[in-house]
């Protein structure tokens, strides 16, 4: 830091740390996934279809999401079912 | 009927993702369901600039190719409740973006949302073709220097001519001008192409200047549009310039160079 920036005061948090970091992150997974084929679109196929040879399952009630980490990324399924007040009607 | 609105200018690194994103925050923090769609496929980079990369699931070609639904590749935004980001895909082929593909995604996002940003990729090749094909209004951003002022002119015309609206002979996609890193030092200097200059050459409506800035960096090194930085000047140009696009009526600001005294040069900093 040179005297004219300790004179000016460091207003902002230095921002380019915030950059690196993100870049690691997001570059990781993406060269992972770069050669292979998008997997995400299958998995949620096949879980959808084993879940649908036990109960009903709509398909615009599926839900994905992912949020990914450093050292850990989730990915949440959801599936929502329909509850027996709809299965009665239903039937 | 949403209203859709491409962000385009021929020649590449201009300003047009900071552009979309900041224009589409700034829309939706007026309370507008705005939904922003980066066109950009292999290059994806809306969203590192809107700060989701790390929650895209699907992207706009799973959805052209029925493997999500629309629905399961938005991502609502965390800052502004009625801003949603739709990501280009980062792997698959440019030849998946189709234009019934296209078509069917905005059918389906005019029942949600008021307007819909399409982020265009530089050229006029595939990708910036289907972004400014079915659109009503186009945000032209543009630099003070003679290729993209030129770029801009091209694009101008590929909009009048091979756009929906053209091809039907229906009233013309409404056309805004926004001069984007505009520098007034160098401007004043003559170093750079004057705001008069590039509407004379231009000739359509203009929008907004936006100044060269370094918040912009800032802005994108955190992934926040910049027009949600504090103390930033192009934070404030871009709330003009979509005042003005929501039809009120501000005074261009920050085209004169900053007069500062010493102190304020030690003290103050660069343009923020
Ligand atoms: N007002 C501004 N002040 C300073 N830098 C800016 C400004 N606007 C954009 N930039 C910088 O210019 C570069 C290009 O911006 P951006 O990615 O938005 O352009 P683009 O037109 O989307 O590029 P591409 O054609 O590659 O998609 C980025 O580094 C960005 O930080
Ligand atoms: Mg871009």
């Amino acid at each position: 830091m040179s005297w004219l920036d300790f004179f000016r005061g460091r207003r902002q948090p230095a921002s380019a740390a915030a950059a690196k970091e993100r870049l690691q992150i997001v570059l990781s997974h993406e060269r992972i996934s770069r050669d292979g084929e998008d997997f995400l679109p299958r998995l949620q196929r096949d879980l959808v279809e084993v879940v649908a040879r036990y109960v009903t399952v709509d398909a615009e009630k599926v839900n994905v999401s992912l949020e990914r980490g450093a050292d850990l990324s989730t990915l949440a399924i959801e599936i929502e079912l329909p509850g027996p007040k709809a299965l009665k009607r239903a039937s | 009927m949403a209203e859709i609105i491409v962000v385009t200018s021929g020649k590449g690194g201009v300003g047009k993702t900071t552009t979309s994103a900041a224009f589409a925050t700034g829309l939706a923090q007026t309370g507008k369901r705005t939904v922003v769609i980066d066109f950009d496929v292999g290059l994806r980079n809306l969203d590192l600039i809107m700060g989701v990369e790390r929650r895209v699931v699907f992207d706009i070609i799973n959805v052209i190719q029925g493997e999500a639904r629309l629905n399961q590749a938005l991502i609502r935004d965390k800052r502004v409740d009625t801003l949603a980001i739709l990501p280009a895909s980062q792997t698959r082929d440019k030849d998946a973006l189709t234009k019934e593909g296209v078509e069917r995604i905005l059918d389906e996002l005019s029942k949600e949302f008021d307007y819909i940003l399409c982020d265009s990729p530089a050229g006029i090749e595939k990708g910036a073709l289907l972004a400014m094909y079915f659109a009503d209004q186009a945000l032209i951003v543009t630099n003070p220097e003679v290729s993209s002022v030129r770029d801009s002119d091209r694009i101008l015309g590929v909009i009048q001519s091979r756009s929906k609206r053209a091809e039907e002979k229906r009233p013309p996609v409404k056309e805004h001008l926004l001069v984007t890193r505009y520098d007034p030092a160098r401007v004043e200097k003559g170093e750079m192409l004057k705001l008069d200059d590039i509407r004379e050459i231009l000739a359509i409506p203009l929008l907004g200047v936006i100044p060269e800035s370094e918040s912009v960096l800032r802005a994108s090194n955190t992934g926040t549009p910049v027009i949600l930085e504090p103390n930033s000047v192009a934070a404030e140009a871009y709330k003009d310039a979509v005042a003005r696009f929501l039809g009120e009526t501000r005074p261009m600001r920050f085209l004169e160079p900053e007069r500062r005294g010493l102190f304020a040069r030690l003290f103050g900093g660069r343009a923020a």
